[in-house]
């Protein structure tokens, strides 16, 4: 239906509306056409990691320890990696979160604007450190000359994780309604005691979600582990004071290994890796949406 | 966004006259002590990589930053950043360029053209690929897409534009600077878009709304209203894609294929800044190569701060131009 | 209970004492010979998902003329008017039936482009929106966009102007339209909005965010305007519908037997007429005040 029907006006207008009609037309289609790339790429991604992983996927991954330089069909495993990444990323958490929530409490509930400021602008450098560097750091500080170990490579996941913490704790500090305070200290409790006991135990979901992102983001981080924690040994240890290995850095010797039993196992345990990674999110996604419906409800 | 906009008023301001108990003031010692510690580590990654690279930095000077050298036999060693710079720079700026659009695309096609019952899948699927640790993009791209892209596109691009300098002979097993710049490209393509669809969001739909009404086309309404609307925010993203190309190491390392050399075509293999760190973990064989290594280190820590902050100043910027109260003056 | 009769300017005896003053500067309509319809609207239903929120509407609407819609709050005058320029495609849920004939042609068929209807009917809404571009730019955008790229700098003077809000800016064109007040605003809307040459002008609550003052200077633009374009406003403020509207519909609220609600046309005459002589009594129940 042509713009000179309805208004029995020149004909310049239908011209540029036909014109800019086809324009439109195009450039919805040129959106259309690099969705479906974008969606197809990464359709293929996940799809192909998900295929490789799960036709790989074996009990002995978890249960046996590797072999290395075997040229035998003996069954092997990346059984050291998995506790290694439970110890690292364990003590890592424990290295992180207390950190992280007094930091968050300090921005909150104490600091003066200028600081909050400052402190927020400090942590969002932190955050775009890569974690190469953040390896560098580490290595020069603890490793260099005195030898890897978990516990060094859990500080380095540590540092990756204090930012996203510390941000997550304070948007929750935020939420929790000030008359919350105020009952607490109208009825003479310390405001010390009114954090610890009340506004923390308040925000204790918003935490939790945090720290299990947190979690999820750096199971996977590979980079920093180099420096501290890669010249391990091929049993199972789970003694902090030794270099073990973890998963995302065995996934990468054994993807720069040519044998493809080694590259069997290295998919095995990306996808284990990767179902974890997406289950915690998804988790802790759930608890978010349960919590504020609890707060919401009561 | 950041930790810096978030505020709360504090019910009480420390220390202004009431009597001061030991517990309010240990809480407020230990947190504030755990702030101040967050201020130091940042203060002490900076000195820890200079100090760690300073062998070498008292040795080349900066002239390390454009050498193009990396010899580690004892007797001849001479270290340089050049290639290394060159191949962070190209490869993130390449992804840069891949990403953006697709990633602009598909944040437009999930706010504006997309059915319903698509949204939530395609932004799942976005979400999951973010997920994805780079360690298992980097497997997969040695595995299975540089050998595709070397058998599709590498051999074709050669035999039909062979005369171009930028497409050589295709690579041994598909480990280029090429395949390192499609695995970035799909790295960062998830941030950008996410970041991009929360600002397409944002606008607000009255403003769209009176484009519409004044009979613009769909285009023309996201072309003059909602672009500028979200363009300090698309910026800002774009600059983290990069600071995130930029700072990628060991998903780059995989597939990049190693070399001291710039190279024009594109299929030779190289190394980043990242790349080449990751690449020699095991152990450098002198001091000197060791405090060179570092010294990438220092180069790379550089530009992703400057990147990191560029951003942040968009942000800030962006928020103050939305901030504009309406009703300024009569 | 169309607009069909001829409308007399003077006041018959009204049948009780009329609450709402008639006074206004209005000149009176012409007579019913001499007015060219420019819209027929027959038996139109809006409804959204399952739910009807207007129903079986008919009416004629006047080129030239000032229609005003008034009714109370929830009896989709605002969704009704959207009807005019294919604004309520915008929501997913939305269906119309019936049909809206604009110069002969039916608007709310699916084979029209929605595009080409806005081109002519154009929409001011009830919370001013202008772009965060600078005063020039709001009016201008339009314009280049259509196409209308010759002579710019006159076509924004002249849409400022008639919009009553060239002498207050002409100075600073280039500051962001954000940095008015809300009145300015609104009228930067209006002058948005008549600069790309529409043929009707839709008034959603014009004045409805804006103070006394400001809400007399967008009163007294229509006045002035009329003859170049049609206007259609919605109001709940039944004074300013006596003030500026030749002709006046009256929606209000009717309820089904099993607890529906839907807006329904009840009455539409001339303005004075509607609010001094009604004919259904629940016309006479809202302009006296009791209730709505």
């Amino acid at each position: 239906m042509s713009a000179q029907q309805l208004t029995g006006g020149p004909d310049f207008r239908t011209n540029h509306l036909v014109r800019r009609k086809r324009v439109n037309m195009g450039m919805e289609a040129l959106a259309w056409l690099a969705a479906a790339i974008a969606i197809a790429i990464l359709g293929i991604v996940v799809w192909s990691v998900a295929r490789k992983g799960w036709s790989e996927l074996n009990l002995d991954l978890i249960t046996k320890n590797p072999i290395p330089f075997s040229l035998t069909n003996a069954p092997q495993g990346l059984s050291n990696a998995f506790a290694g990444t439970l110890v690292i990323v364990g003590l890592a958490t424990l290295m992180a979160l207390p950190v992280g929530i007094l930091i968050a409490v300090y921005l909150n509930e104490f600091a003066p604007p200028s600081i909050r400021t400052g402190i927020g602008l400090i942590l969002d450098i932190l955050a775009g450190v890569p974690a190469i560097v953040i390896g560098i750091f580490v290595f020069v500080l603890l490793v260099s000359g005195s030898g890897q170990s978990a516990v060094k490579g859990a500080f380095s996941l540590a540092i990756l994780m204090l930012p996203f913490v510390a941000r997550t704790t304070i948007e929750v500090l935020a939420l929790v309604p000030n008359s919350l305070r105020e009952a607490s200290l109208g009825l003479g409790i310390p405001a010390w005691r009114t954090t610890l006991s009340i506004v923390l135990p308040r925000a204790i979901g918003g935490i939790v979600t945090g720290t299990v992102l947190a979690v999820a983001r750096v199971a996977g981080e590979t980079a920093p582990l180099l420096f501290t924690s890669s010249l391990v040994g091929t049993q199972t240890s789970w003694n902090p004071s030794h270099a073990l290995q973890t998963v995302p850095v065995a996934i990468f010797e054994l993807s720069e290994s040519p044998d493809p039993k080694d590259h069997a196992r290295a998919w095995a345990a990306g996808f284990i890796l990767l179902v974890f990674i997406l289950f915690a999110s998804l988790s802790a996604r759930w608890l978010a949406t349960r919590h504020a419906r609890k707060i919401a409800g009561r | 966004m950041s930790a810096a906009d978030v505020t709360a008023t504090p019910t009480r301001r420390p220390f202004t006259g009431r009597r001061v108990r030991f517990g309010d003031a240990a809480l407020q010692l230990v947190a504030g002590g755990a702030a101040l510690g967050a201020t130091v580590l940042v203060g002490l990654i900076i000195w820890k990589v200079i100090d760690g690279s300073r062998p070498s930095i008292s040795k080349y000077g900066l002239g390390f930053v454009t050498r193009v050298a990396w010899n580690p036999v004892v007797g001849h060693e001479l270290y340089g950043a050049g290639s290394f710079i060159f191949g962070t720079l190209i490869t993130s700026f390449f992804a840069l360029l891949i990403a953006t659009p697709l990633a602009l695309g598909v944040a437009l096609f999930l706010t504006e053209l997309a059915p319903r019952w698509i949204q939530a899948p395609v932004t799942a699927l976005v979400e999951t690929l973010a997920a994805v640790p780079s360690v298992v993009i980097g497997l997969w791209g040695i595995l299975v897409l540089g050998p595709a892209l070397r058998t599709n596109i590498e051999s074709w691009l050669h035999s039909a534009f062979g005369w171009i300098p930028l497409f050589g002979p295709p690579s041994a097993a598909g480990a280029s600077i090429f395949t390192a710049i499609v695995v970035l490209s799909i790295m960062i393509l998830p941030i950008v878009s996410s970041i991009s669809r929360e600002l397409f969001l944002g606008v607000p739909p009255e403003l769209k709304e009176g484009a519409l009404a004044l009979g613009t086309t769909r285009w023309e309404m996201i072309r003059g209203v909602v672009f500028p609307y979200a363009r300090g925010g698309i910026a800002a993203a774009l600059i983290l894609g990069l600071g995130r190309a930029m700072g990628e190491a060991i998903a780059v390392t995989q597939v990049i294929g190693g070399g001291v050399f710039i190279h024009w075509s594109l299929f030779s293999g190289g190394d980043t800044l990242g790349s080449k760190i990751a690449a020699s973990y095991q152990g450098a064989s002198t001091d000197l190569q060791s405090a060179s290594l570092i010294y990438l280190g220092l180069i790379l820590l550089v530009l992703s701060l400057i990147a990191n902050i560029a951003a942040q100043g968009i942000v800030r910027q962006v928020a103050k131009k939305h901030g504009v109260t309406r009703g300024g003056h009569a | 209970m169309e607009g069909d009769e001829y409308v007399s300017t003077t006041i018959e005896p009204p049948m009780k004492e009329p609450s709402i003053k008639v006074e206004t500067h209005r000149a009176p309509m012409p007579p019913k010979e001499r007015l060219e319809t420019i819209f027929h609207v027959e038996n139109l239903d809006c409804i959204y998902g399952s739910k009807a929120a207007v129903k079986g509407v008919d009416m004629e609407i006047y080129k030239n003329l000032v229609t005003a819609i008034i009714g109370p709050s929830g009896c989709g005058k605002s969704t009704y008017l959207r009807c005019f320029n294919r604004m309520n495609d915008l929501i997913p849920s939305f269906r119309q039936t019936g049909t809206i004939q604009y110069h002969g042609t039916d608007i709310s068929g699916s084979n029209i482009d929605p595009v080409a209807v806005r081109r002519n009917i154009g929409m001011v809404f009830q919370r001013p929106n202008p772009f965060p571009k600078s005063i020039y730019d709001n009016v201008a955008w339009g314009c280049r966009v259509l196409g209308m790229k010759d002579g710019m700098d006159e076509r924004v003077e002249r849409a400022l102007t008639q919009a009553a809000l060239w002498d207050e800016v002409k100075d600073r064109l280039k500051a962001s339209g954000l940095s008015l007040s809300g009145g300015q605003q609104q009228r930067l809307c209006i002058a948005r909005a008549i600069a790309v040459e529409p043929d009707v002008v839709l008034m959603d609550e014009p004045a409805s965010a804006l103070d006394p003052i400001a809400t007399q200077a967008i009163e007294q633009l229509m006045h002035g305007l009329k003859s170049q374009y049609t206007f259609i406003i919605v109001t709940h403020n039944m004074q300013q519908a006596a003030r500026v509207a030749d002709m006046t519909a009256f929606f209000s609220i009717s309820h089904g037997a099993e607890g529906q609600r839907w807006g329904e046309l009840i009455e539409y005459d001339g303005t004075e007429k509607i609010f001094t002589a009604p004919s259904d009594k629940r016309t006479e129940d809202y302009v006296t005040g009791r209730f709505g």
